[in-house]
């Protein structure tokens, strides 16, 4: 363990990778030296491959998941820190680089300190436990007798007997092992034969300290990934047929003549234009004149999709909660209650199209990306090129957002595939309209039933969700079949099929909780193509269960706090519905009012879900506009319960902005479509919420358990809204809106024929 | 082609290209100012946003030869770590920023509206500031952050 690296070339080995990740470019020779010094592989068993600590005394933690704003790289770094007995501001987070981390599956499924700190906080206790044994050797003090304060250890018992973390390893490698469960992604996880502390040890968790990135945005400093330049580097805009399911023809590259230096790259149903001048590579892309095949109407016409969605064949049907005998309780009903909910196709609609930087040699490949899984992304690109991974080096530079599977993974194999025709560096943008070639979130159909007896009692529930695959497009840029690039030069696509259920404790006796997929519309090449979108499927799942549940209250007359709090069965669900209940000041009252006179109504509705471990309850107070149909979603209460919290602060932001991006899916979003392609190109089709729409008051309860092991934020609380909005809707009007958006003219319609 | 000049935060600059190109590609590309963002292209979200003349507007749709001999700012110009606008401050003590691709047209678009209103409502607020887009939902965030800095600046 005790190896001896000079400072200069533990710098050469760790510390200019380091550099890279600030420095995109400068990544390659890092690599080369780190080979030659013997630094140790970049193995999930090497306790180097997660911390580091420098010969200054500051630590490096290898984070093999990124941060996108949440605060997540400061929620590790307090985790670290705390298990190290270091200083906060002492730790260091890299991520999103695959020669610095592991590949722990990058941004997913609001997993980032639920799965994601695990091995951080695995290996920091290890690397502390070693140091204590380092220093007892050196000091001749039983580690028994030695405490670590600030990255000192000491003697407790003669105060001149210390070293610091710096002279004891600083600028050195641990050489040490660590057990490693052998999964890659998520669930990677290690364990040394240090045990982490208990919470109750905690000084640094708990505590909201700063985000790290925010300066560097304000003052325009951070790099983005669509900053990238590569000496040397063409610009290209790729050509993405205006009807899906149509091929070019014919290209003619004549069209582009009088552009300085653009030409046409092409490779089977590929299409691309590359310019060394950005500005010059737009123009061609406009000027280019192409024959596209005649379209063959592989779409339903928009207004009939939900039909669609009905009649289609199903690929595969799944009843992951089944429950005593559901049939039995509804031939035994004395009353049953039905309704049936409607969601449309979602997109990312990202803050910018989808960006990325390639540079392609003979021997290898360096890639700028902002998908939010760029080792995933490093080995799509090894395969589209029949590399090996290891000869693929991916760094995540911010990109304008993320969220699920957005577009920046299409633009990595675009540019990838461009870098390797060209034989030149290559940075891809998309223009706006590319941007919703995006995958999307799927459009689905919901239904509810409920079995009541003569008292009201649900006694037999049954609910199914119905729609195209959360996972027709994997989640990850792992296989480049999943891109466009991949299927426009002729790779077999290669569908998933999933969907998911709700996420709840309700003790119904009989109980049914189903998923139906059906076929996608077009098997390759779709811009209506679906995958992953922040909290894939909750949003569309929630707004239907937790509406049905509130229709049950109304059909049983009782108040929708109350329904809630008599069938719920988990104690921490029960406290956030009553937490959230109590916040907003919740009065109870049956929850049909009936229709109501007025210009401006008012209403609450309330909303609860678990998701991943995580329980969230939301209430919201609307007002509606009788002769506009305009919905203003002004206040919103949150109860949030995600264990032990690490950053308060930081998960407020992080609920706020679910609250206000959930608002908006809720009352604005819906991809529109003709028979050919779709039509919702920019902002004009594709309204998001904007300031005049944003809440004036969003309050947050966090509920703290630090016994309990973190989950995740990430995500939770948007599942909540769309039902919780639907619901106020309801209080406000008595009447029922089961299809999303809940759009002006939705409203107005019906409240019309209310 | 074309040679145009024009004063980027306070320096004069001269850019040879296309007089039809926008101003965006210039700042980007050719002065390596990075931060007004391409967002959208056609105007509908204001992450390109800088001023003319102390005006906001969108660098994406602007011809190069529209800023001929005149002021542009960009954020760089608005303020920096060591001389915050007001704004800007506001917006580092209020965490505001998540992925941060759009906040450069928050700023802008405010900075330019509170010179002129400094003492505007809630409401005006909001209105002016009609048609930027934020995918990350700070919008509660941003209003904080401008009464923040209304606070400041009176």
């Amino acid at each position: 363990m005790d190896i001896t690296l000079s400072r200069r070339d533990f710098l050469k080995a760790s510390g200019a990778l380091i550099v890279s990740a600030s420095m995109p470019g400068f990544v390659e020779p890092a690599l080369a030296q780190a080979a030659a010094t013997g630094r140790p592989p970049l193995v999930p068993e090497e306790l180097d491959s997660w911390v580091a600590v420098l010969p200054d005394g500051r630590v490096s933690a290898f984070f093999g998941k990124m941060d996108m704003g949440q605060c997540l790289d400061v929620a590790i770094a307090q985790i670290v820190a705390d298990e190290l007995d270091v200083p906060f501001e002492r730790v260091t987070v890299f991520m999103g680089d695959t020669a610095t981390s592991c590949n722990q599956g990058g941004a997913s499924g609001s997993t980032g300190i639920y799965e994601g700190a695990r091995p951080l906080r695995n290996a920091a206790a290890e690397a502390r436990r070693i140091l204590v044994e380092l220093a007892s050797r050196k000091l001749g003090v039983p580690a028994g007798r030695l405490a670590v304060t600030d990255g000192v250890v000491a003697s407790l018992d003669d105060a001149s007997k210390r070293l610091s973390y710096a002279e004891l390893i600083g600028g050195r490698h641990f050489n040490s092992k660590v057990e490693w469960n052998k999964k890659t992604g998520n669930a990677m996880d290690v364990k040394g034969r240090a045990k982490p502390k208990s919470p109750s040890e905690y000084k640094v968790v708990g505590k909201s300290f700063p985000r790290r990135d925010v300066a560097g945005k304000v003052y325009g400093t951070a790099p983005y990934v669509t900053d990238i330049s590569v000496p040397g580097m063409l610009h290209a805009r790729v050509i993405r047929p205006p009807r899906a399911a149509c091929v070019a023809e014919k290209v003619d590259e004549r069209s582009i003549r009088s552009v300085r230096g653009a030409r046409v790259v092409r490779e089977k149903g590929f299409l691309a234009v590359v310019a060394p001048k950005e500005w010059d590579a737009v123009r061609a892309a406009q000027m280019l004149k192409v024959q596209w095949s005649e379209a063959k109407d592989p779409f339903p016409p928009m207004e009939k999709l939900h039909d669609h969605i009905r009649a289609a064949s199903t690929l595969k049907r799944e009843e992951p909660v089944k429950k005593g005998d559901v049939e039995a309780a509804f031939k035994g009903a004395a009353r049953v209650v039905e309704a049936e909910y409607e969601w449309p196709f979602q997109s990312h609609a990202s803050m910018g199209p989808g960006c990325a930087v390639a540079d392609v040699r003979k021997d290898g490949a360096t890639v700028w990306t902002g998908s939010q899984k760029p080792h995933f992304g490093r080995d799509g690109v090894a395969r589209l090129l029949g590399l090996p991974p290891e000869k693929v080096h991916a760094i995540w530079v911010m990109g304008p957002g993320s969220y699920g599977r957005n577009d920046a993974g299409d633009a990595l194999m675009d540019a990838t595939l461009l870098s390797k025709l060209t034989g030149k560096p290559v940075r891809v943008q998309g223009m706006r309209r590319d941007g919703m070639w995006d995958p999307k979130g799927p459009a689905s159909v919901h239904r509810g039933r409920a079995a009541l007896d003569a008292s009201g009692k649900v006694i037999g529930y049954d609910f199914t969700s119905r729609g195209f695959s959360r996972v027709n497009i994997a989640t990850n840029e792992s296989d480049p079949r999943d891109s466009l690039a991949g299927m426009e030069v002729g790779m077999p696509p290669k569908p998933q099929v999933g969907f998911g259920v709700p996420a709840e404790s309700y003790g119904f006796a009989n109980k049914r909780l189903a998923w139906e997929v059906i076929p996608p519309l077009l098997a390759r090449c779709s811009p209506l193509r679906t995958s992953h979108l922040r909290d894939p499927v909750g949003p569309e799942i929630h707004f239907s269960s937790e509406q049905f549940i509130d229709e049950l209250a109304a059909a049983t007359g009782e108040d929708p706090v109350a329904f809630r709090l008599r069938y719920l069965t988990a104690p921490r669900d029960i406290a956030a519905v009553k937490a959230v209940a109590e916040k907003s000041g919740w009065s109870p009252r049956p929850a049909a009012r009936g229709p109501r006179a007025g210009e401006l109504l008012t209403g609450r509705g309330i909303a609860y879900a678990q998701r991943g471990g995580t329980i969230v309850a939301v209430v919201a107070e609307i007002e509606v506009e009788r002769k506009t149909g305009r919905i203003w979603g002004r206040k919103f209460t949150v109860a949030h319960d995600c264990g032990l919290i690490i950053n308060p602060e930081g998960l407020r932001y992080t609920i706020e902005g679910n609250v206000v991006h959930g608002l908006s899916r809720t009352l604005f979003e819906e991809v529109r479509f003709d028979r050919n392609t779709v039509t919702s190109v920019d902002w004009l089709n594709y309204p998001i919420v904007e300031m005049q729409d944003a809440p004036e008051t969003i309050q947050v309860v966090l509920i703290n358990h630090p016994d309990i092991a973190p989950t995740g934020a990430g995500e939770p609380t948007i599942r909540c809204i769309p039902a919780a909005v639907a619901n106020a809707f309801f209080d406000a009007t008595g009447v029922r809106l089961r299809r999303a958006p809940l759009t002006p003219e939705r409203v107005k319609a019906a409240l019309a024929s209310a | 082609m074309a040679t145009i000049k024009f004063v980027v935060d306070g320096k004069p600059v001269s850019v040879s290209a296309d007089p039809s190109m926008p101003l965006l590609y210039a700042l980007r590309n050719d002065l390596k100012l990075k931060n007004p963002h391409f967002g959208c292209g056609v105007a509908q979200c204001g992450a390109c946003t800088v001023h003319l003349e102390g005006e906001p507007i969108r660098s994406c749709v602007t011809p190069l030869s529209a800023v001929k001999g005149r002021r542009v700012t960009t954020i760089y110009g608005l303020g920096t770590p060591e001389k915050p606008h007001p704004l800007q401050a506001a917006y580092v003590e209020e965490q505001v920023p998540q992925c941060g691709y759009c906040i450069n047209g928050w700023i802008m678009t405010a900075a330019a509206f509170l010179e002129k209103n400094p003492r505007a409502t809630e409401a005006q607020v909001r209105e002016a500031l009609a048609g930027l887009k934020c995918r990350c939902g700070t919008h509660v965030s941003i209003l904080r952050a401008i009464k923040r800095a209304q606070a400041a600046m009176a």
